[in-house]
């Protein structure tokens, strides 16, 4: 027994710092969502740790203490009564610690379940298998939505609603520093909230089993202030390049979409419009490849083009086989959007 | 002090064994009906699941070991877990209960065999066949691949078109059947086949869990069913129950699996839990604190356990005042585990515990049943829930469940009656080795895996990047998985030799209360010479308890050597009845399964041909079965009339 209490110990000393690098531990939330459930995840922990210890203590001064000695058919007691009391104050410690949970539980519920006030912008993200796709919607104007995949960005300091699909799978949206999880169930529609407060990378991830690839369905949210979001957004809504290229590389980097890559993809602004695979557009800004499998650089990216079933076996894209000079000049082209 | 069956004349015991003993040579061996044979099959049977399914679990363990291995590939990883869930949950964990049940229920209750001994021989092949047929993949590479649990549209056509899906549908409903007659039968043994003053109050907690279980599985199981037949439909025959192009409901599979699946969680621990609640208070020389109280705890969890299903889709985006009830729900289903906790700890407390290899697993069974109690309480919290769920915290809870509250009291259990069931006692040197490296190597692997979990590693994913930060994690929980099985390997080392070379036992060797201990060990075919009149909850410690009154009466009672007959008695109070006609050996059972079999590798195969003729082989079986009698065999007019 003690040595699982100083496992114990042990766990709970190394978590803070253990946390500090794990990117899903929703021990430490930001936004108010994150932060109710966070401080729900510690206060029923301690409470749980706390009737772990009391039982382990109880259990193991019951099992030693001391008792006068009694022949091998000697029973403990004369008569099958007594100990009566130990369930009776059991239940009457349990019960109060039981509804205190409960009803911490459901002042939870009453904070969390809708955002403190109406969400200015709204974003449908759709789970396909094994990416996210994620449109942003702009109901006066549709000229302003745009799509966009596995990376959502959103402002700061206010709540952001989402419309959560599927296209083909259930799958679960889940960003633990930001909210809670809500699945993502083809033919239903779920409208879920995140909020972040501070400007940051947030990672998200699947969390229904949705087959081969389960384990590499994740996203990025990346939370700006206000200002730096409606940048973001102006240069979504636009054609131009991040970064500057020679016409010759965009041509010849278009060229080599069009003929590999369109059937499957979109760029906007371009003849590429393809829906199955993610929306290309403005791929540069992303943080990563493939949903979250590899860091976004040139290097993965030429790699990732030419061994996607390595990378992500099952996944539906294929390896697609590029000389190396096409595959310098679409890595290029991508890098810049 | 008890007594035994050897009152009774030379004469009679020949009758009697000539009567009950099963045929020799292989006719008798496929066509016994001896309950406690074929206890001991279902848990020799369910031990080699558990083996199959730990093995599954130890390579899933190399693979998860560290960051980015690639020890298996993406879908080789998905039939390992699915297999190994479905393995543990369907394979092990029910069966080794009945296996118990099977055969203790009638030593424990007084009687000479189950209600139904050929429906008891039927549903022990019937969990064979499944067995084998949910494994009939698996050689091939396409065993189920959806996880336990399975969820539509995932399972669906479209998206896993091989065999893995169908087989695991079929599976499902063929040992569906299994449980099915199996639980009838628990059922209907209670309410008649006892000794006579073995009324409800008197059962042991082990019978309330078996009963208990055994009602629940009969209004669980058609859920499951029916959600794999559907599901069988709409992969085979275009239909559309959850096929969203066709106005299916996806979430349909969810409620129909999960209100079969929330009352088996309870069905997998109940009589366990009743293990303890019977053995541990043989090793505390004291009777059970608050009998009254945990058998009823024990039926309500079941009761309330029917409402709580909604708790595994707390993230489906139900409205939240829903969620709220079942939330509220939940937290209520610990008010009657602590119950059963503070009597367990009672029972130690004012007892004097004698420390053998029994009471080290039940006594350390208590506090894995509080770790998987206060984690089910953490995930029953609706929003922690929505956090919680479907990450590793949820790994950690279960298996603190399904081993803590299962296997925990199934090894204390086997020690505890292996002397009766073999006639020799096991190597306590030995067992206490297992059992210390089973509690470490179990802990080291599963209580990390909370942390792992809050650390939002997701459940089910073939490998996890290094920047998840859960690589150590992973790896004390890797470790500590191969202590467990190295303890596992241990206990069936001690079994084997205990097997061959144990202490002789005698009929009693714990000095333990109950009616199991009054005969000899192993048991006579016929259980017992004459049917026992009972006056307590502890026939065998009467004599050492001042407040029980009447005294049992186990020398003298109904003798019934006409043909096989046992007693059959009043429900409530066990008022003797009438005496039941008991069936011989008989390879029906053995060949009704096996056509059941011929009929689900027919509908596996979309054969006309083979499942017709597995339709007509049932049909035949059960023509003989059922065929008219002369003289109608099963009861005899009433004694006291």
């Amino acid at each position: 027994m003690t040595r699982r209490r100083s496992l114990l110990a042990a766990c709970t000393g190394l978590l803070p710092g253990a946390c500090a690098q794990a990117p899903l531990d929703y021990l430490h939330g930001d936004g108010i969502q994150a932060r109710s459930l966070a401080q729900l995840a510690w206060g029923l922990g301690i409470i749980s740790l706390l009737v772990v210890f009391v039982i382990a203590v109880a259990l193991i001064a019951a099992i030693v203490r001391r008792r006068e000695a009694g022949g091998k058919h000697a029973l403990a007691v004369r008569r099958d009564v007594g100990g009566m009391r130990w369930i009776y104050v059991g239940l009457a410690v349990s019960l109060p610690a039981l509804l205190a949970m409960t009803v911490w539980t459901l002042l939870t519920i009453g904070a969390v379940a809708a955002p403190p006030t109406p969400p200015s912008l709204t974003i449908a993200v759709t789970g396909e298998r094994w990416f996210w796709a994620v449109r942003y919607l702009d109901p006066h104007d549709p000229s302003g939505s745009f799509t966009t995949a596995n990376q959502i960005v959103i402002p700061t300091g206010q709540p952001v609603r989402l419309l959560l699909s599927s296209s083909d799978v259930i799958h679960s949206f889940w960003v633990p520093r930001l909210g809670g999880k809500m699945d993502m169930i083809p033919g239903k529609t779920n409208i879920h909230w995140i909020q972040a407060d501070h400007p940051g990378l947030y990672r998200g991830q699947c969390a229904e089993f949705c087959g081969l690839q389960h384990a590499k369905m994740a996203f990025a949210v990346l939370a700006m202030t206000p200002a730096d979001f409606a940048r973001w957004r102006a240069l979504q809504l636009s054609n131009d390049l991040r970064q500057p290229l020679p016409p010759a590389t965009i041509e010849a980097g278009l060229r080599v979409f069009a003929s590999h890559c369109a059937a499957c993809h979109a760029i906007r602004g371009t003849g590429a419009g393809g829906i199955v695979g993610p929306d290309l557009s403005h791929f540069g800004a992303r943080t990563t490849i493939a949903a979250g499998s590899l860091p976004n650089t040139r290097a993965n990216l030429a790699y990732w083009i030419g061994h996607t079933q390595q990378v992500k076996p099952g996944a539906e894209m294929p390896p697609v086989a590029l000389t190396p000079r096409e595959s310098s000049d679409l890595s290029a082209l991508l890098e810049a959007l | 002090m008890a007594t035994k069956a050897e009152h009774l004349p030379q004469a009679e015991r020949a009758k009697l064994d000539r009567t009950w003993e099963t045929a020799p040579g292989l006719f008798g061996w496929v066509g016994t009906v001896d309950h406690k044979v074929i206890g001991i099959r279902y848990l020799v049977t369910s031990f080699v699941f558990l083996l199959l399914g730990g093995i599954e679990a130890l390579v899933i363990r190399i693979q998860l070991a560290q960051p980015d291995l690639h020890v298996l590939t993406p879908e080789q990883y998905n039939q390992l877990f699915s297999m190994h869930g479905v393995t543990m949950i369907f394979l092990y964990a029910l069966p080794v209960l009945s296996g118990f049940s099977n055969y203790l229920w009638p030593l424990m209750l007084g009687a000479r065999d189950m209600a139904f001994p050929r429906l008891n021989a039927l549903s022990y092949w019937l969990f064979v066949c499944a067995g084998l047929f949910l494994y009939a993949s698996f050689p091939f590479g396409a065993a189920p691949d959806g996880g336990w649990f399975n969820y539509v549209p995932n399972a669906a056509r479209t998206y896993d078109p091989g065999p893995n899906i169908d087989i695991f549908a079929l599976g499902l409903i063929f040992l569906g059947i299994s449980t099915t007659v199996g639980s009838a039968n628990f059922v209907v043994t209670l309410l008649r086949c006892r000794a006579p003053g073995m009324s409800v109050n008197r059962l042991p907690i082990i019978v309330w869990g078996t009963f208990t279980a055994s009602v629940a599985n009969l209004f669980a199981v058609p859920a499951v069913s029916l959600a794999c037949a559907e599901l069988w439909l709409d992969r085979n025959a275009g239909a559309h129950f959850f096929e969203v192009s066709g106005g299916g409901q996806p979430l349909l599979w969810q409620h129909l699996f999960w209100m079969f699946g929330h009352p088996w969680v309870y069905a997998l621990v109940l009589p366990s839990m009743g293990i303890v609640s019977d053995a541990l208070p043989t090793f505390c020389r004291r009777p059970l604190v608050g009998y009254t109280a945990v058998a009823i705890a024990t039926v309500s969890t079941m009761i309330v356990g029917f409402g709580v299903w909604v708790h595994h889709m707390f993230a489906t985006g139900i409205p939240v005042l829903a969620l709220s009830y079942f939330s509220a729900a939940s937290f209520v289903i610990a008010i009657p585990s602590a119950i059963a906790v503070f009597s367990w700890i009672a029972t130690i407390w004012t007892g004097r515990p004698v420390f053998k290899v029994p009471f080290l697993y039940f006594s350390s069974f208590i506090l894995m049943f509080v770790i998987g109690g206060v984690s089910g309480v953490m995930t029953a919290s609706v929003a922690l829930d929505w956090q919680l769920t479907d990450t590793y915290f949820v790994v950690a809870h279960l298996h603190y469940v399904l081993i803590g509250i299962n296997l925990f009291p199934v090894l204390g259990g086997i020690h505890y009656w292996f002397p009766k069931m073999t006639g020799r006692m096991m190597d306590e040197r030995l067992g206490k080795w297992a059992f210390w490296l089973v509690l470490i190597g179990f802990n080291l692997a599963f209580f990390p895996m909370h942390f792992t979990g809050l650390m939002g590693m997701p459940r089910r994913v073939y490998t996890y990047p290094a920047e998840m930060g859960v690589g150590g994690l992973n790896l004390t929980t890797t470790i500590g998985a191969f202590v467990l099985a190295l303890g596992i390997l241990l206990f069936l080392t001690n079994v084997a030799r205990s097997l061959a070379r144990g202490a002789d036992a005698g009929p009693n060797p714990w000095d333990a209360p109950t009616l199991e201990w009054s005969v000899p060990s192993p048991p006579p075919p016929y259980n017992f010479g004459v049917i026992p009149l009972i006056a307590s909850r502890h026939p065998l410690w009467e004599d050492r308890l001042e407040d029980i009154e009447d005294a049992s009466v186990l020398e003298r009672g109904f003798l019934l050597d006409e043909d096989r007959e046992t007693l059959g008695v009043t429900p409530l109070d066990a008022e003797p009845d009438v005496i039941l006609k008991m069936p011989g050996d008989t390879i029906l059972p053995f060949a009704l399964a096996l056509s059941i079999s011929l009929l689900f590798g027919g509908l596996f195969a979309k054969s006309i041909w083979l499942g017709g003729a597995g339709t007509l082989a049932v049909l035949v079986v059960l023509t003989l079965w059922f065929r008219p009698r002369a003289e109608p065999l099963q009861e005899r007019p009433a004694l006291y009339e």
